[in-house]
């Protein structure tokens, strides 16, 4: 049976795909709105840290499974081999209604004006392809407005002096701070830093009908019992569902465009829940499948008016691939610091963001989100035993006094870090698979030393007995804070979509996703993800009720 | 944590178990049932409760083999660890044939020191010839170290850490009593 053409299909139900959703149904187009995943819950996977968003090695609670999935890693030698969505190195986004949305820290942290504007800012960087983004902060402001607003962030932003401006305060009051957190303060004060508590897409308080955080130990990587965290699952997406407009679609693996004679893009292949090969038509298609996923399925969609894939003309497509290099320091204490007040990160600082000599951009600094037993069975001092009697008597002793301060450091786009699609390997579908290669830029370590130095100083000043600094190393970066590989920009030479997400070349291909990001700032990146989800969305709406239908 | 109420809480586990001991005690008397694995013989069984008990050692609190490390890897062999039955095959093996070669005696029948020292060359790569060729004994060891630190830390679900008793060692209610601690200071 021929499914009925419709408005807008919307490939991808999480942070930038959830909001476009909501943005284009809401304004009377009818959307189709695919999920690889399904609907996940807290009773699907409790309290169980191995099963976590953080801790995968039995796997992946909110998907994709070991079974049907896989990618391709090039190591930095050159040799190949095969990684699974539980292994590191694959780079997981999770699969389900709302993606890591459901599972995250929701830390909700607004991009800073320099952020949008890096080469700038700092210049030319040697060997990178850093460049200033189409759109400033200003043009974003109001995105991040709704955001903040519609899907719910507590926070004040007061307290840093080197937040960007805001018209409008957060909708709900900040979170308090764990004992931990407390000490740090006092720590950073004396210091001469500006503490203040993180923004957090959690309720501090009752807000949009749901009821305010329990502070759960098991809140990073895991789903709310309380359902207090806020995610695109739990406000846009039923918004946009209740519009009656929007049809959400689980368990449907979008493998390809449908590329029709004269060059235009008509729709999408995809498997159903049945691994049933269908076809879904629509005047606009909007790619929301995270920075790897994005540029796979572009990849994987060639005719001859695209014969490198949709959108890569100048193969810019998968290009600059770059997580977070997240790096800091771990202090033991001589006396009780955990008090079990969840999710554990309460308070940061924004000093280190910019302006650091010698350091192009940097990062924010926070205190760590609680470190759960088998986590915290890896964190030991340089040179400690990993097992025996002495690994077990830390376990014991130092589990309730340890501090982690540690933070995101604005990664250096490299060129050759990449996603591509496999010319062999295919996920069970018969999809070929991405294939992930580079390395990070020499910059970024040198952002890392200096960042986790500033930790460790912290750390001695809240009284510390023992201090160390952890930094990453060189391999490619990607994780969870995926960005870059459909860069925005007004060059079609040197980027893949333009300032609203279009895919060049294309009149009626959009990208909402962390892939749009030219940089991707010191912070975590899912408000920034949504708020371009807003910018997308609106502009597909302004323009679908102005008359254009995208031809 | 204050250690009254450590010891309060560690003489309330001992009047548990006392309890859970007599039951057992009970179904003694039911037909012997095989033991409930699913991958490891009784030779495997007993050497990685070994290594198990060097890893994470019995002190005050249960050491790897007592808290269900040899469980919950005979479990995930059968499940999202079934690609590393290969791996444990010959390394269990490689373990075997090192032991009985250098002291003529299985590795569960040396001492915790030699056993130590032993755990120590693999960790460190020293271990080369016979089944170790190509950095295995490394691998091997690294593999089994976390799988067993997955164990006596992770949730009982797995198969190991019964009625979380790493938490308690650790001074983590389990299950979470919200508000408790928040006053302590």
């Amino acid at each position: 049976m021929k499914n009925t053409h419709v408005n807008a299909v919307v490939v991808g139900a999480g942070a930038g795909g959830g909001v476009v959703a909501k943005e284009l149904s809401t304004a009377g187009l009818s959307v189709v709105l695919f999920e690889r995943g399904d609907w996940v819950s807290f009773e699907d996977h409790d309290n169980d840290e191995l099963l976590s968003q953080r801790t995968t090695v039995l796997g992946n609670a909110f998907g994709p499974d070991d079974d049907r999935y896989r990618r391709v890693l090039v190591s930095e030698d050159g040799s190949t081999g095969i990684v699974y969505p539980s292994d590191g190195a694959y780079s997981n986004v999770a699969a389900c209604v709302g993606s890591g949305t459901v599972s995250y820290g929701a830390m909700a942290w607004r991009y800073m004006a320099e952020d949008f504007r890096m080469k700038s800012t700092y210049g030319p960087v040697g060997g990178s392809t850093l460049e200033d983004w189409p759109v400033s902060y200003d043009d974003l402001e109001h995105c991040y407005e709704k955001a903040e607003w519609e899907i719910g962030v507590a926070g004040d932003s007061s307290l840093n002096p080197f937040a960007a401006p805001r018209k409008k305060p957060y909708p709900m009051p900040p979170f308090s701070y764990n004992r931990e957190a407390s000490m740090l303060e006092s720590a950073m004060k004396r210091m001469g830093l500006h503490p203040f508590p993180i923004p957090m897409l959690r309720n501090s308080v009752p807000y949009a009908g749901r009821p305010a955080c329990a502070r759960r130990r098991t809140c990073c990587g895991f789903a709310c019992p309380v359902n207090a965290k806020c995610g695109t699952h739990n406000t846009v997406i039923p918004a946009a569902l209740s519009t009656g407009n929007c049809e959400l679609r689980t368990r449907c693996v979008v493998g390809g465009l449908i590329i029709d004679a004269s060059g235009r893009i008509t729709g999408v292949e995809y498997f159903d829940g049945d691994n049933t090969k269908q076809e879904q038509t629509a005047d606009i298609i909007v790619v929301a499948a995270s920075a790897t996923e994005t540029p796979r399925l572009l990849l994987n969609s060639t005719s001859k008016h695209f014969p490198s894939g949709v959108g890569n003309r100048y193969d810019w497509v998968g290009r600059n691939l770059q997580g977070h290099a997240y790096t800091g320091a771990f202090g033991l204490f001589e006396e009780d610091i955990f008090d079990d007040v969840g999710p554990g990160a309460t308070l940061a600082v924004s000093d280190f963001s910019h302006h650091n000599p010698g350091i192009v951009g940097g990062g924010i600094l926070a205190n760590e989100f609680t470190r759960l037993p088998y986590l915290f069975s890896n964190i030991r001092p340089p040179g400690s035993p990993m097992w025996g009697e002495e690994h077990k008597e830390f376990q014991r002793k130092y589990f309730r006094r340890n501090i982690q301060v540690v933070g995101p450091i604005q990664e250096m786009p490299f060129f050759d870090s990449r996603v591509q699609v496999d010319p062999s390997v295919r996920d069970s579908w018969g999809i070929p698979v991405v294939r992930l290669s580079g390395r990070r830029h020499p910059k970024d370590a040198e952002g890392c030393e200096f960042l986790s130095g500033k930790a460790e100083m912290i750390l001695k000043e809240a009284g510390a007995s023992r201090t160390w600094r952890h930094v990453p190393g060189s391999g490619l970066s990607g994780g969870q804070h995926q960005a870059g590989t459909c860069r925005m920009g007004d060059d079609p030479h040197t980027s893949v979509t333009d300032r609203f997400g279009r895919v060049h070349d294309t009149p009626n291909v959009f990208v909402s996703d962390a892939s749009l990001h030219v940089t991707n700032g010191g912070f975590n990146p899912a408000l920034t993800i949504m708020a371009l989800g807003y910018r997308v969305g609106e502009y597909i709406a302004g323009e679908w009720q102005k008359g254009n239908r995208f031809k | 944590m204050d250690s009254g109420s450590r010891i309060s809480r560690r003489d309330f586990m001992k009047l548990a178990t006392l309890g859970a001991g007599s039951l057992s005690l009970i179904a003694g008397c039911a037909p012997k049932h095989p033991p409930g694995r699913r991958v490891l013989s009784d030779d495997d069984a007993g050497l990685l409760g070994a290594i198990a008990d060097r890893i994470i050692p019995p002190d005050e609190w249960p050491g790897g083999r007592e808290n269900g490390v040899v469980s919950f890897i005979d479990r995930q062999l059968d499940g999202p660890y079934r690609r590393f039955r290969g791996d444990y095959r010959r390394g269990l093996d490689a373990m075997t044939g090192t032991c009985l070669e250098k002291h003529r005696k299985r590795f569960e029948s040396l001492s915790a020191e030699k056993q130590t020292r032993l755990l120590g060359e693999m960790e460190s790569g020293g271990l080369r010839d016979g089944g170790w060729k190509e950095g295995f004994s490394k691998r091997f060891f690294e593999m089994v170290r976390s799988h067993a630190m997955q164990a006596y830390y992770g949730s009982p679900r797995h198969g190991g850490n019964p009625d979380y008793a790493s938490y308690r060692m650790m001074g983590i209610d389990y299950p979470p009593i919200l508000g408790q601690n928040r006053y302590r200071f």
